[in-house]
């Protein structure tokens, strides 16, 4: 019984707890505790992604009590990476959000960020669709203290919007679960495909009403249009730090539906077959044209940053929708590349606006370490719209090749490369509004006067460029992980096998 | 993999890890900066050098080593003569331009980054001439797009630079992404994205039915970058780059690379009537063209670049005609043309550096103040005008053989004719760069004092000239042996190359004749010519490319904020109306069986709760704008529901409902305090009316899915039968719904309770916030009278100040029972929390925050942080017996007064979701006081306050 | 009986998304609870309907409800509770820095000094 599967979810309460408990008085100790907490993640993330590595899969029985009857955590080689993707993230973003003082601007930043991701991993981990629902609840809710964080008029409508839509996902969620245990009589996720593979035609239905409920909530989280609205708006309204955490939160979803939809409803059961892959191709270009098209479109650096996110989730969901061992592993790869990708530009967007005071898209002032902060935009920029040599172009020339069996090919080639054109434009332009064009000598005058730069926040900027360009560089052996991944997942059996035994 | 090829990459890295000395030497003045950008570059230079041997001996040097191999992108290198030719003029021309500009670049331009992006420009290059895997090239393909948007737009403060940089960049690398395409085609056909295994695949390729769309995808890409027709107009504007990044990037290499390309596939694709139509008439066009409107420009870089565009159209002609012969012509051509044109280049950059303007209007008579720039000006040009015994006389006649007898459209002459008449204009462009620049009479308007700039300056393009001359008149000695291995390797075969002046009196003589005499004749008559183009309407690429971006820019925000206009209702609807659609499809697409389960039978009681609960529902949205009825209305609904649970034996449910059901109402009444009173009535008929349409749509949905489930029982057993069989002797309780939330399912409960705590923490820390900002110094000054749309600050009477007081001792007892109880009949922390929650909120509600703070020991936050612990270290102690998180372990124990219970792990569980559910509540019901205080209205300071003045007093409580 | 059952569960589901496509916080937060109701309810009837037998051992009983929906929607009811008491005090004091309480966003007078956006 390996219990170091159950850390990332407990520690980051407990630290969370002490946090709320006794610190609140002290920002030096928070920042530490919340510093160390997340080292010591980023260690036992990395553990867990050895171990997984050997392609066992690990089965956490919690309360001791056997699945499907007790809730269990499973250990597989995607949940092992996404726990491994949100610790690198998690400890760059938090660097930077105590660089930037951003930690100290409202109450509570710490616990919050500690909850947040125990939620997350919880969600990664978990082999129990309720359970799922749970850390589902709790990383939203986190995410809405951290969302509204030192407050703002704008922020707290957009928090408002936020939460609502979030709240109708949720009562969704319960919609969809409800369902799915009416039919099949159980919550496990293993035990619920080994079910709905038996399941009598009669119910057939009902299956499918549930499958589809389940992946209209992930979607939601996904971003896919029509279900994004909420995105944009809270992504730019967030503090920018906050919304670099949040990359990864799309990533749940985007996750849920790979795991649930190669699991439960695999392309081999009959009843649910072609329910959601369709619909979610052809979604997925829309929400890739729109993500595109709104970097072209926006008016401050920020939201261009969320329709960013947007686009990447497009080529991401197009991949997936392929459900197969080739598209999958395009996919990860490039859900590896797009949450550090989208981060980074968030970051980037945050130090304009400290040195700004806003981020629309004019001319401004010499910022402090102005240099800097272009070459960043520009290494963001080419691994978002995908130019080479960043993992961006290779996540692209994956998806591209990986997606020849499928019968959109020619579509989806076409959509993909024509909007990388339309963001490789869009960047340009913003780029070179921002950081190229000087300010007229009539306005160069009444420049903010600017605080010296720290060189905390900058360090984490660049350590995120890095570990794209790492991501590039080391794309074979990454490959060789993420390939392997897609083949476990698509070989269902084993993980039932794992978590139910064989009975 | 032969030894020699070891030395591909490190010549393909070496310019990509110079890149990084220039910024660190430029710490220690100009010319260590320009001595340590060229180093790497000598180095590449040397041990391509070293290369040269084998591959002349008709050795192909490969390498090979795995990147992606799962992709098929690999690092795989290979040189033969065409890599050979290209690589040597990319970092011998390379060499000449790193000189140049040391002494072009004026003091206050950051050289470093110029060398960098350089450097990394030259290094994307040579990877694209030295790469063996197609994907590998188009990785450096896309580099130089990048790089070349940083050189162009390296003067950031000229508004030319960074539009020709964003056109550049859009243009070419547009045509980059077709290329992905065209290349992923090509290689899937060939079955490998290696050149040296596509290269075999002459037959199959062309065979393919993808043939055609891979070869325009990729023909999009070398047309961009080598800017044919009729993707030229970029070129020109990419000139306002300095003058050194032109000679190079747009007349020397990454123009270049298109033809390249082209070369380099020529095996492969060439020979086909779709290639000969396509490529061909496409040179033909843009060579005359380009060279048309070269004639016009007065910019003499805007001449240069043009005639660079009807050059690279010639080239782009031979390789069209897909014959061998035309294939060695286009070899000799890229040299003669890269050795005057850079030559070229660089002199227009010198009159521009003396005479600090580039205006052949403003120019002439420079021959007397620039001896040595006319020299070497003049014997470029005529290389370029194509007269003997110069090397662009002998490409050029050999050209015109070509076309000679090429059969294009109509009469069989008129490719000649065309060719011919490019030819004429070619030779009257680079005449009047001679005429109307260096000769005629010295002018005394002159912006500066033009004079022959130091030798550093001269020296490359004098090099090139020399190069020009002795290609000239030894062709074969100086040129033949490279032109030889370059074209075996674009013809795949070894053509018979033989260079000379004298072909006799053939058709190609007679056109040159014509061309040198037209082109004199079309110099004289330039004036009135000039003025003639000038009054003739033509398309401006540029305009029309800025109107363009700027439609699609204005379109993309329109769309996007239309898209995106912030409202939730719609996007709320949107949502509705998806999921309803989503849901109607996936119930349709199977069948379902009868239903299997029989009904309950009716009863009054159920009945009669049924409609009260619609009545109450409906009631609620008819008056949902008079808020406090609404309120009201909706703890009725929530008590039918709490109802319903008992009715149909959930005991546990009734009771939490219930509580929960008590403090939702008092939080949302206290919010009430502060919120307008009445809703304002918006929303239009038309939007009711849709709005009504999707809820009842809903409300249908929801019902048919619910009696679906209903009325059919589980095809499976369902697990919770293990829950029953096992929650007495496994979890040591008879209450399975508490043993389920405590021990089976205990992980969610802890869930559960974080999501309560975290909910606090946010409260909390959203009203700090909230009273921090402006919206606190708002609620400071507030008045209930003041305030528009008041607000429902009620009083407490202190009858139930008493009662609260001597309830509280009881509030508690049964929380504690119903804590205690929890594991075998209906109750548990959660409920127990609440209870004892409501006690003390009753108290503050009737007592007032301060008097109940004022005698608060601990803070709600340790309470919560507390309970979160407990229950975490509960699940943790079970690692201590080697267990999983959580499991549990009990015994029994008596408690007179109390009934048996038995204590369980799960009970240390069970007070840590009491305390924190008892913290969370209380720290929400705090922070709303707080806001309450800050506004001095709607709740007591001290005990039985009913002083109608208390406002004043809040204030001092607050102080 | 189910069918009062699925009734009221439709009465509350449409009840409550009229209320949520209302254009002020207060009655969309009225909306999301009476949809809290509505799903809670539906979760429930996940697990059918019985009478009289509550899913507490007794001696001599054979037959109990299905007590694991129950368990579910005690959880859910528990999470919701935290949500709804989020969201009313997100809406208070969003109303409170807004000075008005519609959940739409209007991009002219919502702007906020510190994002620029």
């Amino acid at each position: 019984m390996n219990h170091w599967i159950v850390v990332p979810v407990v520690l980051p309460a407990v630290l969370a707890a002490i946090l709320t408990l006794s610190m609140r008085q002290t920002p030096t100790l928070q920042r530490t505790v919340s510093l160390a907490g997340v080292a010591a993640l980023l260690a036992v993330a990395v553990g867990l992604t050895v171990e997984a590595a050997s392609g066992a899969i690990s089965v956490y029985e919690l309360g001791n009590w056997p699945a499907p009857f007790g809730i269990v955590l499973v250990l597989d080689r995607l949940s092992a990476l996404m726990v491994l993707l949100t610790a690198v993230l998690a400890a760059l973003v938090l660097l930077y959000a105590i660089g930037s003082g951003w930690d100290q601007r409202g109450q509570h930043f710490h616990p919050l960020y500690q909850f947040q991701l125990m939620g997350i991993f919880g969600a990664f981990l978990t082999g129990d669709a309720f359970n799922l629902f749970v850390f589902f609840e709790v990383l939203l809710i986190a995410s809405y203290g951290l969302m509204i964080h030192a407050g703002g008029r704008r922020r707290l409508k957009a928090g408002v919007q936020y939460v609502i839509y979030n709240l109708l996902g949720s009562t969704l969620f319960l919609f969809a679960l409800g369902t799915l245990y009416a039919v099949t009589g159980t919550l496990n996720m293993a035990d619920m495909a080994e079910r709905a593979a038996e399941i009598p035609a009669g119910d057939g239905a009902l299956l499918r009403v549930g499958a589809m409920l389940l992946f209209l909530v992930f979607a939601i989280k996904a971003a896919v249009l029509p279900l994004h609205f909420w995105l944009p708006e809270t992504y730019a309204a967030a503090p920018a730090p906050v919304a670099a955490l949040f990359a990864i939160m799309t990533k749940v979803g985007a996750y849920a539906i790979l795991r649930m939809y190669t699991l439960v409803f695999g392309p081999e059961l009959g009843v649910t077959a072609n329910l959601v892959d369709q619909l979610l191709l052809y979604a997925a270009l829309i929400t890739l044209a729109v993500g595109m098209i709104g970097i072209l479109g926006s008016k401050g650096l920020g939201r261009l940053a969320a329709f960013a996110t947007i686009g990447s989730l497009g080529t991401l969901l197009i991949a997936i929708s392929g459900f197969r061992e080739e598209t999958t592993a395009a996919a990860i790869y490039y859900m590896l590349h797009s949450t550090l990708a989208g981060a980074l530009l968030f970051l980037i967007v945050d130090m304009v606006r400290e040195r700004r005071g806003a981020d629309t898209l004019v001319p401004g002032s010499r910022m402090a370490q102005h240099g800097l902060i272009t070459a960043l935009f520009f290494g963001a920029a080419i691994a978002t719209a995908g130019m080479p040599p960043l993992s961006g172009f290779i996540g692209k020339l994956l998806i591209l090749d990986a997606v020849r069996g499928m019968d959109a090919v020619w579509l989806i080639w076409a959509v993909v490369l024509g909007m990388s054109a339309v963001a490789v434009l869009g960047f340009a332009q913003a780029g070179s509004a921002v950081f190229w064009k000087p300010l007229p000598d009539a306005e160069t005058t009444k420049a903010p006067a600017q605080a010296p730069p720290v060189a905390l926040p900058m360090v984490a900027a660049c350590a995120m460029l890095g570990a794209i360009i790492l991501l590039a560089v080391l794309a074979g052996p990454v490959m060789r992980y993420v390939e392997a991944t897609a083949t476990q997942l698509h070989t269902p059996g084993d993980y039932i096998a794992a978590v139910l035994g064989t009975r | 993999m032969d030894s020699a090829g070891v030395l591909l990459p490190i010549i393909a890295a070496l310019p990509f890890l110079g890149a990084l000395l220039p910024g660190l030497a430029i710490q220690a003045g100009r010319n260590t900066c320009a001595t340590f950008t060229a180093i790497p570059t000598i180095l590449a230079l040397t041990l391509l050098l070293v290369c040269t041997p084998s591959v002349m001996r008709g050795e192909v040097l490969t390498f090979g080593l795995d990147w992606i191999p799962g992709l098929g992108l690999n690092v795989n290198f290979m040189l033969d003569g065409l890599g050979l030719l290209f690589a040597g003029l990319i970092l011998g021309i390379g060499l000449l331009i790193i000189i140049y500009a040391r002494f072009y670049l004026s003091p206050d331009d950051p050289m470093g980054q110029f060398y960098t992006y350089l450097l990394l420009f030259q290094g994307a290059m040579v990877g694209i001439v030295l790469s063996d895997n197609i994907l590998l090239l188009l990785v450096f393909w896309e580099l130089t797009s990048l790089s070349s948007f940083l050189l162009i737009g390296y003067w950031k403060h000229l508004p030319e630079g960074r539009q020709g940089a964003r056109m550049a960049l859009l243009v070419t690398g547009g045509g980059g992404l077709a290329l992905i395409g065209g290349m992923l085609i090509l290689g899937n056909i060939a079955g490998s994205y290696d050149l040296s295994v596509i290269l075999t695949q002459k037959e199959v390729v062309q065979d393919s039915p993808l043939y055609l769309p891979a070869l325009i995808l990729i023909l999009l890409g070398c047309f961009t970058k080598s800017a044919q027709f009729p993707f030229h107009f970029w070129l020109p504007h990419a000139m306002a780059a300095p003058t050194p990044v032109s000679a190079y990037l747009h007349s020397a290499t990454m123009v270049k690379a298109g033809l390249f390309l082209m070369a380099r596939l020529w095996p492969v694709l060439a020979g086909t009537p779709e290639w000969f139509w396509i490529v061909a008439s496409t040179g033909l066009i843009t060579m005359l063209i380009g060279a048309k409107i070269a004639l016009f420009k007065d910019d003499l870089k805007a001449l240069l670049a043009f005639s660079t565009v009807s050059h690279l159209g010639l080239i782009t002609l031979l390789l069209g005609l897909g014959t061998k012969a035309a294939a060695v012509v286009a070899v000799f051509h890229i040299i003669n043309h890269a050795t005057f044109k850079a030559a070229l280049f660089m002199t227009a950059g010198i009159v521009d550096h003396e005479a600090h303007t580039r205006d052949i209007k403003r120019l002439g008579g420079l021959r007397h103040l620039m001896p040595i720039t006319f020299t070497i000006a003049t014997v470029a040009a005529l290389s370029m005008a194509g007269i003997p015994p110069l090397n662009g006389f002998l490409s050029k006649e050999m050209m015109l053989e070509e076309v000679a007898h090429t059969h294009w459209i109509g009469p069989h002459w008129l490719m000649g004719a065309v060719a011919t008449l490019g030819a004429l204009f070619s030779v009257a462009y680079s005449f009047r760069y001679i005429a109307h620049v260096f000769l005629g009479p010295k002018r005394h308007d002159y912006p500066a004092h033009p004079h022959d700039p130091g030798f550093g300056m001269w020296a490359a393009p004098a090099f090139l000239t020399v190069l020009v001359i002795l290609i000239g008149i030894m062709p074969m000695t100086f040129a033949g042996g490279l032109v030889r291995i370059t074209a075996s390797a674009v013809t795949q075969s070894d053509p018979y190359v033989n260079i000379y002046h004298w072909h006799g009196f053939v058709p190609a003589f007679w056109m040159s004749v014509i061309a040198v005499l037209g082109g004199a004749a079309v110099l004289a008559f330039h004036r009135p010519l000039q003025a003639m183009w000038n009054a003739t309407p033509r398309p401006e690429a540029k305009v029309m490319f800025d109107a363009v971006t700027r439609v699609a820019t204005r379109g993309a925000n329109l769309l996007t904020d239309g898209l995106h206009n912030g409202a939730l209702t719609r996007s709320a609807a949107i949502f509705s109306v998806f999921v309803l659609g989503a849901g109607w499809i996936a119930w349709t697409g199977a069948e379902m069986r009868p239903a299997t389960r029989e009904t309950l039978p009716l009863a009054v009681l159920p009945v009669v709760g049924w409609i009260l609960l619609v009545l109450s529902t409906l009631g609620l949205v008819v008056v949902h704008r008079k808020r406090f009825v609404a309120l009201v209305l909706l703890g009725v609904v929530g008590l039918f529901v709490s109802m319903g649970f008992v009715y149909f034996s959930a005991p546990d449910l009734a009771l939490t409902q219930l509580t929960v059901e008590v403090v939702t109402i008092i939080l949302l009444l206290l919010a009430l305090n502060f919120l307008p009173r009445e809703t304002p009535r918006e929303s239009s008929a038309l939007r009711r009316i849709r709005d009504a349409g999707i809820a009842i749509v809903g409300g249908v949905a929801a019902t048919g899915l619910s009696y679906a489930i209903l009325v059919r029982g589980f095809a499976e057993e369902s697990i919770s039968a293990f829950h029953l069989t096992n929650s007495y002797k496994g979890g040591g309780g008879t209450n399975v719904v508490n043993v389920i939330l405590v021990d089976f399912r205990g992980f969610d409960t802890y869930g559960e309770i974080i999501v309560l705590g975290i909910a606090a923490l946010v409260i909390y820390a959203l009203t700090e916030t909230v009273l921090k900002g402006p919206a606190g110094r708002w609620l400071a000054t507030w008045q209930s009278d003041t305030n528009p749309e008041g607000e429902a600050g009620d009083r407490h009477p202190m009858m139930m100040v008493v009662a609260t007081r001597v309830m509280m001792p009881i509030a508690l007892m049964v929380g504690a029972f119903i804590f205690l109880r929890g594991h075998n009949e209906p109750g548990g922390g959660f409920i127990a929390g609440l209870i004892v929650a409501i006690a003390f909120l009753m108290q503050y509600m009737a007592s007032g925050f301060a008097w109940a703070e004022a005698r608060q020991r601990i803070t709600y936050h340790a309470i919560i942080g507390a309970g979160v612990l407990i229950a975490s270290l509960t699940g943790i102690g079970s690692w201590l017996a080697g267990r999983p998180f959580l499991t549990s372990d009990y015994g029994y124990l008596h408690f007179p007064p109390i009934e048996e219970f038995e204590w369980a792990t799960a009970i240390a569980f069970d007070i840590g979701v009491f305390l924190t559910v008892l913290g969370a509540v209380m720290l929400a019901l705090k922070s709303l006081s707080n806001m309450a205080r800050s506004a001095g209205e709607t709740v007591n300071v001290t005990a039985m306050d009913i002083n109608p003045a208390r406002n004043d007093s809040a204030r001092e409580g607050n102080t | 009986m189910e069918l009062l059952f699925a009734t009221a569960i439709g009465t509350l589901t449409a009840a409550g998304l009229y209320l949520v496509l209302r254009l002020r916080s207060f009655p969309v937060i009225l909306g999301i609870s009476l949809l809290t109701y509505a799903v809670n309810l539906f979760l429930f009837g996940a697990g059918r309907l019985a009478l009289d037998m509550p899913p507490i051992l007794r001696k001599g009983v054979e037959t109990y409800t299905d007590p694991l929906p129950q368990a579910l929607v005690l959880t859910a009811i528990v999470i919701s509770f935290g949500m709804t008491a989020v969201v009313v005090i997100l809406a208070l004091g969003a109303y409170l820095s807004a000075r008005e309480d519609s959940v739409d966003i209007d991009p002219e007078t919502d702007r906020d000094e510190e994002t620029g956006t």
